[in-house]
């Protein structure tokens, strides 16, 4: 279940997959387990908004995200309290208020904003990337129908890079799951990937 | 009473009234920015890019000038440029905690005015930035308060306060943009793939990122915002407490007082949410959306601001306390003369809008009065406004009368002033003609239908889930809110 498993380009192949659309969060819910159950791996679950219990549906674990700004503000607390200490009490000795080089007391807004700052970055930016963000082109955004994803659509995509992917299969599956509006993801190759597939 | 009879007491409204679907939001919502541009908007925009233009004028002349132009002197050396800034970033606090403290505790009620109110928070930042960036006089060097390696080999002195709000309001302003942001992105997809206009597409597509709306999207877009959400509710309590630290560090009397941090921070969400109500007030009424910032939401806010303005009161009462108490004659100087002395009137207006006005909101017909509301929400703010000014003003009056004197503000400082607005008006109005001025992902997100569990309610049991999600489906079938409503699940 890898991040990048949905780039269909790398495979060569000319269909991304398959998409089929369900008529609310809790018929979304429940496909996402059908789907989970039969053992499809490369699928992914598109809705307006975020819903609860689809992470436990479609078998995912937790996002990283957390680690990573855990990490991002731990090294950023070191790093601005080194950089202070450097700076007051090593390159800029000054004595201000007879206090100490380095009166870390009077630092900690500094130390504070800088944690803040710099997991506010990490998260932001870490989410965009873990994402595999910005990705202005998507296989999906060729059917008409899908883009309502984004209005009060809600859709099964399977890719076709699942090692159980069978276009014939896959679709019946999906329509015996219930699915409506089933569609077939056909992407137009790049010309050389196009050779090379020949 | 009855287990039945005490659900139902229990019973909220609804937050979106009219029981619109999915695509009813999207449209409600989207049609504001997708209609033609309505000519009172024009009207506004012309206003507030005039006042602009005065800013953009006087700043121009402080540049040529000096800050000689203002009416700052000995002792009064901090104005309106201080005045102003600390209102503005107070006014911004509103924002963040509805964006991030209310969303922690589970307030599905700020999904209808979190959007707008991060807008205002980012622009009233935008605001407050501006008047110490012109204050300094020589605003070509400004960089100088960043800790830049330079040819002069200098470090700027981490000890001040005022190096403190550099660091404070910076990620302030970062944080909030950034959250803002992530929270616009699957609305920015809304747009794209609503857009008509190839242009529009493109313009939008290029901030949704691409955006499809997977759960492999949702799930670390939703911890990511969670987290945003976290780190920005320190940034409630601690901006304004180091913007406070400005005063409280000196040894001044009136200002070296160690209530100043909760008081500026009480202060900063008791005008931020009048701010937010004025705008919401005007916004909800002009684009018709009664139906998402419904009368319950409005209540809502006047109880914040009933607390808030109590709390602001309780601390005028407690600086008086203290200051008697303190038996020092500077300090209980400073409050009497605060009161009674030349500048009483500044005084009393604070104490009439701050304390006086918001007790209204004890009484059901003022919180539910729109006309009662949008007055209290612009006195309120007048009287913030009126707060800090007092503060400054204590400066006039010092330890030696030999030294005391006046402060009045030169045509250059109401001008700054006037021109402050018009640069937050005029970002405001752009950000509502562009962008969507409520979440329209976060408020498909409240409505019933958007819980999975809803279509099953009274069916009893509901196999297909995990063992954990069982317990969960009961709370939901007891009709507790549901956690991932926030957005989190």
């Amino acid at each position: 279940m890898s991040l990048f498993s949905q780039m269909p380009i790398s495979t060569g192949s000319k269909t991304y997959g398959v998409i089929a659309e369900f008529k609310d969060p809790a018929d979304l819910v429940h496909a996402a387990e059908k789907v989970r159950d039969a053992g499809y791996k490369e699928f992914d679950c598109h809705s307006p908004f975020p819903i609860h219990g689809m992470d436990d549906a479609m078998g995912q674990k937790r996002s990283p995200v957390g680690y990573i700004v855990g990490t991002a503000a731990f090294i950023a607390f070191f790093g601005i309290v080194l950089t202070l200490y450097w700076i007051t009490g090593i390159e800029y000795k000054f004595v201000i208020s007879a206090k100490p080089y380095f009166s870390f007391q009077a630092f900690v807004p500094v130390f504070f904003a800088i944690c803040i700052l710099t997991s506010a970055i990490v998260a932001t930016f870490g989410m965009i990337v873990i994402n595999r963000l910005p990705q202005w082109f998507h296989p999906l955004f060729e059917s008409e129908n899908f883009t309502r994803f984004s209005d009060d659509g809600f859709f099964v995509s399977i890719a076709s890079t699942d090692p159980k992917f069978d276009l014939a299969a896959t679709r019946s599956f999906l329509e015996g799951i219930g699915g409506t509006n089933v569609e077939t993801i056909e992407v137009e190759l790049p010309e050389k990937k196009k050779a090379e597939a020949h | 009473m009855s287990a039945e009879q005490h659900v139902e007491r229990h019973v909220e409204p609804p937050l979106i009234k009219g029981k619109p679907r999915f695509a009813d939001v999207t449209e409600h919502i989207a049609r504001v920015i997708e209609g033609k541009t309505a000519k009172t908007w024009f009207l506004l925009f012309g206003l507030a890019v005039s006042a602009l233009m005065l800013l953009i004028g006087s700043v121009g002349y402080l540049v040529w000038e000096g800050i000689g132009i203002w009416g700052l002197n000995i002792p009064v050396g901090w104005g309106f440029a201080i005045v102003n800034f600390v209102w503005w970033v107070g006014i911004g606090h509103a924002g963040t905690l509805i964006s991030a403290i209310l969303y922690l505790f589970r307030q599905r009620w700020r999904t209808s005015i979190n959007r707008f109110a991060e807008a205002m928070t980012i622009f009233a930042v935008i605001c407050a930035l501006l008047f110490p960036g012109i204050h300094v006089g020589r605003i070509w060097v400004i960089y100088w308060v960043m800790p830049l390696p330079n040819q002069m080999a200098m470090w700027p002195n981490f000890r001040s306060p005022l190096l403190w709000d550099m660091f404070a309001v910076g990620t302030y302003f970062t944080c909030s943009l950034l959250f803002w942001y992530v929270g616009l992105i699957p609305d920015f997809a809304t747009l794209r793939d609503r857009a008509k206009k190839r242009v529009k597409k493109i313009a939008y597509g290029i901030f949704a990122l691409g955006w499809h709306g997977g759960n492999r999207q949702w799930k670390h877009y939703e911890l990511a915002y969670l987290i945003l959400a976290g780190i920005s509710t320190p940034l409630v309590l601690s901006v304004h407490s180091i913007v406070s630290t400005d005063f409280a560090t000196s040894i001044l009397p009136g200002w070296h007082t160690t209530i100043f941090p909760p008081y500026f921070v009480a202060g900063a969400i008791f005008s931020g949410f009048a701010m937010v109500m004025t705008l919401g007030i005007i916004c909800r009424k002009i684009f018709k959306l009664e139906n998402y910032i419904t009368m319950n939401h409005l209540e809502k806010m006047n109880k914040v601001m009933l607390l808030t303005g109590m709390m602001v009161g309780y601390a005028y009462g407690t600086e008086f306390f203290t200051a008697w108490y303190s038996g020092n004659p500077y300090e209980m100087f400073a409050f009497a003369n605060r009161a009674f002395g030349p500048y009483w009137w500044s005084y009393w207006i604070m104490i009439a809008c701050n304390v006086l006005v918001p007790q209204a909101f004890w009484f059901k017909k003022a919180r539910t009065s729109i006309t009662w509301m949008f007055i209290a929400s612009i006195l309120i703010n007048v009287g913030m406004w009126f707060e800090r000014y007092v503060i400054v003003i204590t400066l006039t009056r010092d330890y030696l009368p030999s030294a005391w004197g006046w402060y009045w503000p030169t045509v250059w400082d109401w001008m700054t002033m006037i021109g402050s607005f018009g640069l937050f008006f005029t970002l405001f109005l752009l950000f509502i003609r562009w962008l969507p001025m409520i979440a329209i992902a976060e408020i498909k997100n409240v409505l019933p239908q958007a819980n999975p569990h809803h279509k099953h309610k009274g069916e009893g049991k509901d196999h297909a889930h995990p063992a954990g999600a069982e317990a969960k489906h009961q709370a939901d079938v007891t009709g507790k809110p549901n956690p991932a409503m926030g957005g989190t699940g």
